[in-house]
């Protein structure tokens, strides 16, 4: 009994983030996606220190060579070392998919609190739009608002990000309609709290664990997306590194250099797959069902 | 059945009139003149003159946007500035391609995606079961453009089997038609099967778990037509009204699968036009595939309430 006491005792002194690592760490293909990430994460920040070449200067002699001990991926149709390039694009893809889901997050978190907080005709012009937005296909939207901003890695994530928001928008409404009439945010509201403290301090902290999985897997989304406007050549534009940009020049070179079109993929499905993986693993270390 | 169907064409009004409202307001995003935009490389004075009255771009806004929803309502959504043609028309004749396309990822997404949700779900927590989990994740997790490449080099430039892009339509060429369109097909329902097979798999453990494949089993039923004919058949209903709702993503696939297989689609006239500056094409593309989409929905919405019978009263 006394041992059990104990260990209720930890369990509940224990904060909602520990409890939730604790139980993130069993999850070993979570723990895998999280070291997956780590890597491409220093890779991206250790760039210029890791690559072994310079990724935009051109080698005439080393035009489209297969992997060697040289060049471990190849090279590509103007000489350049893949294996840089690829290490290099990951800032391209990283960045995007943390700055266009911050924007998101910026955008759709306060709106979507104002949605679900105000109630009323603001909810219902706020929803509206919301379904309007989201009745675009994802990658449509951002094609054409890509296209109308201009192409540029800049413009991508903007395009991304706003096309992302009315997710967030939608589940932080229905999360503040789920969480306003519990006990401790009307008691909240009672002392007389303004309606904005009551919402960022009472309300935003219980809903934090839905969003932090939602942005989680948002991130892959946003790096397919930045991906696949580079490929179409709406997103970093050369001769930067990115690895949509590579796969899109790889394609016409499919028959002479195949090396060309594996690596900027194999990295893309490498950092997707680490961020759902993650994701899952956060939306069961987060269900409070799990307790 | 009837006030659930106006209630929900009603829903639609709003929804359509701020789907307009933001394909409108694209065309302000434009930076600098508008009009000098539009017209690409031409600086002509009398040509911009042209397409700022052709747009009315030297009247406010809300008198652009109220000409501009009157044509669409009309049928009219402008002209290609680069085809010199209707942009409706351009639709129409792209629209059947990818029609096609998206038909037949349906069919293998279904096939892969549903099988392999039944498997996985009959076989919970075995090697079978954990690797249909992983095909699923690395289905999801697969750019389908980059599938597209490895499968043109794999079937195309390795083994030579089958065309590297191309279309040829099935009533000029039935096999012809199929060759050039399988590869394509299978990398658009890719990451769909995916999707089906999780709903399919989650769908089908609740299914196992109820009153009714109990009493199934307890009276005696071989388990293969417990599974086939109790548990997937009421399995079956959520996943289809929730397969139509990712049709949409199926419609974002389509632009880039077609771009990879050189198919001249609606997906590849959205990527053209936007490199040509054909921003009327642009906003027509993407209108006619956002109302598209509600239109399954509402659609999606329906079949549900339809084969429900809970829901019909």
């Amino acid at each position: 009994m006394a041992v059990s006491g104990t260990f209720d005792l930890e369990l509940a002194e224990e904060s909602p983030g520990a409890r939730a690592w604790r139980r993130l760490v069993k999850r070993r293909g979570a723990m895998l996606g999280l070291g997956i990430i780590f890597v491409f994460v220093m890779l991206a920040l250790l760039a210029p220190l890791i690559a072994p070449y310079d990724p935009i200067q051109q080698s005439w002699s080393t035009i489209r060579k297969p992997p060697s001990l040289q060049h471990w991926f190849g090279t590509d149709e103007s000489g350049r070392d893949l294996l840089s390039r690829v290490i290099f694009g990951a800032r391209a893809s990283l960045l995007a998919g943390v700055v266009s889901i911050s924007i998101a997050l910026g955008l759709g978190v306060p709106i979507g609190l104002l949605a679900g907080y105000a109630g009323k005709w603001t909810d219902a012009l706020i929803s509206r739009i919301t379904d309007a937005m989201l009745a675009c296909p994802f990658l449509i939207l951002a094609i054409a608002l890509a296209a109308f901003l201009g192409p540029s890695l800049q413009n991508a994530m903007i395009a991304i990000g706003v096309t992302a928001t009315p997710i967030f928008i939608r589940l932080t409404r229905g999360q503040v309609l789920a969480v306003k009439v519990e006990d401790y945010v009307e008691a909240a509201r009672a002392v007389g709290n303004p309606p904005t403290r009551v919402a960022y301090r009472h309300i935003l902290p219980n809903i934090l664990p839905a969003l932090i999985v939602q942005a989680t897997i948002s991130v892959a989304t946003a790096i397919i997306a930045e991906a696949s406007l580079s490929f179409l050549g709406l997103g970093q534009q050369p001769p930067a590194p990115s690895w949509g940009s590579m796969l899109n020049t790889a394609q016409r070179f499919l028959t002479n250099a195949p090396w060309m079109a594996i690596w900027p993929g194999l990295a893309i499905f490498l950092i997707v797959l680490s961020f759902n993986m993650v994701g899952d693993g956060l939306r069961d270390a987060l269900d409070p069902r799990e307790r | 059945m009837l006030l659930f169907l106006g209630k929900r064409l009603l829903q639609l009004v709003p929804t359509l009139f701020f789907v307009s409202l933001i394909i409108f307001s694209l065309q302000q995003l434009l930076p600098g003149d508008p009009a000098l935009a539009m017209a690409g490389e031409e600086r002509d004075p009398a040509v911009l003159e042209q397409i700022r009255r052709q747009y009315r771009l030297d009247q406010p806004l809300y008198v652009q946007y109220v000409y501009w929803v009157g044509g669409v309502l009309s049928g009219n959504l402008g002209e290609s500035m680069r085809l010199k043609e209707p942009v409706l028309t351009l639709i129409t004749q792209k629209f059947p391609v990818t029609l096609q396309l998206a038909l037949m990822a349906i069919v293998i997404s279904l096939l892969i995606g549903v099988s392999a949700g039944v498997i996985s779900a009959v076989k919970k927590d075995t090697p079978v079961d954990y690797a249909v989990n992983l095909v699923a994740l690395w289905g999801i997790s697969t750019p389908n453009f980059w599938l597209g490449i490895m499968l043109i080099f794999l079937f195309a430039v390795y083994l030579g089997w089958l065309p590297a892009s191309g279309y040829v339509g099935p009533f000029e060429d039935f096999w012809l038609s199929l060759k050039t369109t399988i590869l394509p097909a299978f990398v658009l329902g890719n990451s769909f099967a995916a999707v089906l097979m999780r709903h399919t798999r989650s769908a089908m453990l609740q299914a196992m778990s109820s009153d009714y494949v109990r009493t199934a089993r307890a009276k005696g039923l071989a388990e293969r037509k417990v599974v086939l004919k109790h548990a997937m058949r009421n399995a079956l209903t959520p996943v289809v009204t929730l397969g139509a709702l990712e049709l949409g993503t199926l419609l974002s696939g389509a632009v880039l699968t077609e771009q990879v297989f050189s198919i001249p689609g609606f997906g590849k006239l959205i990527v053209d036009s936007v490199f040509n500056r054909d921003y009327a094409v642009v906003q027509g593309v993407t209108l006619v595939t956002a109302s598209t989409y509600i239109l399954l929905n509402l659609l999606a919405d329906i079949a549900y309430v339809f084969i429900n019978p809970r829901l019909r009263s």
